[in-house]
């Protein structure tokens, strides 16, 4: 498992590599790839810009199923979110964005957990699996 | 911190995307195509983005307003290299790159922008 | 109970062949059932000396490989499985008066519970991923890509469009774009048996990512029979044209692509 620390736009380039290297090396598609590094980029960039920064954490991991994949942790000590339903929502955004995010990158991926409350920061865990 | 090239061949610049864009290098890039569509009262823009791996938001909110500053210069702005894998996550993500026009290569790309002048 | 099984072992592991042969209808020889339940009762004793740390991963492959060939020959995985359980019987009855035993015969009887269930979930992994291998096969065949006319594709769809194979449209849609530099991508809709508003969405999914990459896409084969659920259920394609026939549809892309066909 590997820890990445997220305190710059760099790092946020850091983490896509590092995801990108363990996808390819758990047999994902392309395009599953793709999908994942694309997600993790998502959760990776909300970290940076509305916690002030965070931690993610990658391991490749074997699901329930036996398909190989990868697992991501995303964990940040910023405000939390207060409405979790509405930020799941499309179109649902409080930053100068286009309001994707979360429920974008929740598309992408085959498992999504999100723990957050506000004052206790977010926590952000995604996987995806070969098929 | 790397700039990216802008090119001006006949009426339209060209702007390739080859790494990884953060923050400063977007904001350097929107300020200068600003500057040289003024310069050259260019009417089309091609944005290759051929070797991009990954679109997210904030790259897909950077290409939007570079349309968006295009479009303030009365110039029309083409996306062109997509790859497959891109577009697809780009439309499971719920991406909708509106106001760019988008062409398989910039010959292509081209093509539209002209047809259209 | 591990001394106990290597002391005894001829009686009871004479016995166990006997109950598993009885039950086996002649689809396999007396020796062979010898030869595979001796080796499992080798390995059941070792895996429950303690010590013996690879016995455990010898006695799984052993359950599988019985598993494989039981089904080979012809037996439910339910047979395989209580052939495996009734190792429980000779050794209750070799015990029956021996009432300190009992607690020691639980754990013994909850391990052979455990390996019997082994087999089981062996032979229902093996027939899992063959369905899937077939379901993949199929949904290759059903989903090809052929060149109208240059730079004009279409892809045929034939099926349901669920979310998987309009994952797999995407892709081959997409790298045909590519392969051959089209402008023109023409879905054909004729072999799809219902449009719902999920179906819709998957269509509508595909042309904004054929979009992306430039392509004008025409959507044909709309049928009379789903014109009318189509409307009711407040479908729009938008901007999308539609036709009813893939040479409609031809015609369109020819006519926006500047070409038309005349005689000759």
């Amino acid at each position: 498992m590997d820890e990445l620390p997220i305190k710059s736009g760099d790092d946020v380039v850091r983490v896509r590599q590092r995801v990108r290297a363990a996808a390819a090396d758990s047999g994902l598609s392309l395009v599953d790839q793709t999908k994942l590094v694309t997600a993790a980029s998502e959760l990776a960039r909300n970290a940076l810009v509305y916690a002030g920064g965070g931690v993610a954490r990658v391991e490749m991991a074997t699901a329930a199923t036996g398909r190989t994949g990868v697992r991501i942790t995303f964990t940040d000590e910023g405000p939390g979110i207060a409405n979790l339903d509405l930020a799941l929502t499309d179109g649902w955004t409080t930053g100068d964005g286009l309001g994707l995010g979360l429920s974008g990158a929740r598309r992408l991926v085959d498992e999504f957990e999100l723990v957050s409350s506000p004052g206790a920061g977010t926590s952000v865990a995604v996987a995806k699996w070969a098929r | 911190m790397e700039r990216v090239p802008i090119l001006k061949i006949g009426q339209n610049l060209f702007v390739s995307i080859q790494i990884d864009l953060q923050d400063q290098s977007v904001v350097q890039l929107q300020e200068d195509l600003a500057d040289e569509l003024v310069a050259t009262r260019a009417t089309g823009v091609v944005i290759d983005i051929t070797a991009v791996e990954i679109v997210d938001s904030f790259i897909g909110r950077m290409l939007a307003t570079i349309g968006s500053i295009s479009r303030l210069f009365d110039a029309e702005t083409v996306l062109v290299g997509m790859r497959p894998a891109v577009a697809i996550t780009l439309v499971e993500l719920g991406l909708s790159l509106d106001g760019v026009r988008t062409a398989l290569n910039a010959e292509q790309g081209l093509r539209l922008l002209n047809g259209s002048s | 109970m591990a001394d106990l099984l290597r002391a005894n072992e001829e009686k009871l592991l004479d016995r166990w062949c006997e109950m598993v042969f009885a039950t086996a209808r002649g689809r396999v020889s007396a020796d062979e059932v010898r030869n595979e339940l001796a080796e499992l009762y080798g390995l059941v004793i070792r895996a429950m000396s303690a010590a013996d740390e690879s016995a455990a991963g010898e006695l799984r492959a052993a359950l599988a490989a019985l598993s494989r060939s039981r089904a080979r020959s012809g037996f439910s995985p339910s047979e395989t499985a209580v052939a495996i359980f009734s190792l429980k019987d000779p050794v209750y009855e070799f015990l029956a008066d021996s009432a300190e035993m009992v607690p020691e015969y639980l754990t013994f009887a909850r391990m052979i519970d455990d390996l019997g269930l082994n087999t089981f979930e062996t032979y229902v992994a093996t027939r899992e991923e063959i369905i899937r291998q077939q379901a993949e096969s199929m949904l290759e065949l059903s989903t090809p890509v052929v060149q109208l006319w240059d730079g004009i594709i279409a892809v045929p769809l034939v099926g349901t469009l669920d979310s998987a194979r309009t994952q797999l449209v995407m892709e081959k849609m997409l790298d045909a774009l590519v392969a051959q530099g089209a402008t023109h991508a023409v879905i054909d809709i004729t072999g799809v048996p219902t449009v719902d508003t999920e179906v819709a969405q998957h269509l509508l999914k595909t042309v904004m990512a054929a979009r992306l990459l430039g392509a004008q896409c025409t959507i044909c084969g709309i049928r009379p029979q789903i014109a009318h659920t189509i409307v009711s259920l407040g479908i729009e394609f938008g901007d999308i044209t539609t036709k009813a026939t893939l040479a409609g549809a031809l015609e369109h892309a020819l006519r926006s692509a500047g070409l038309k066909v005349g005689p000759a």
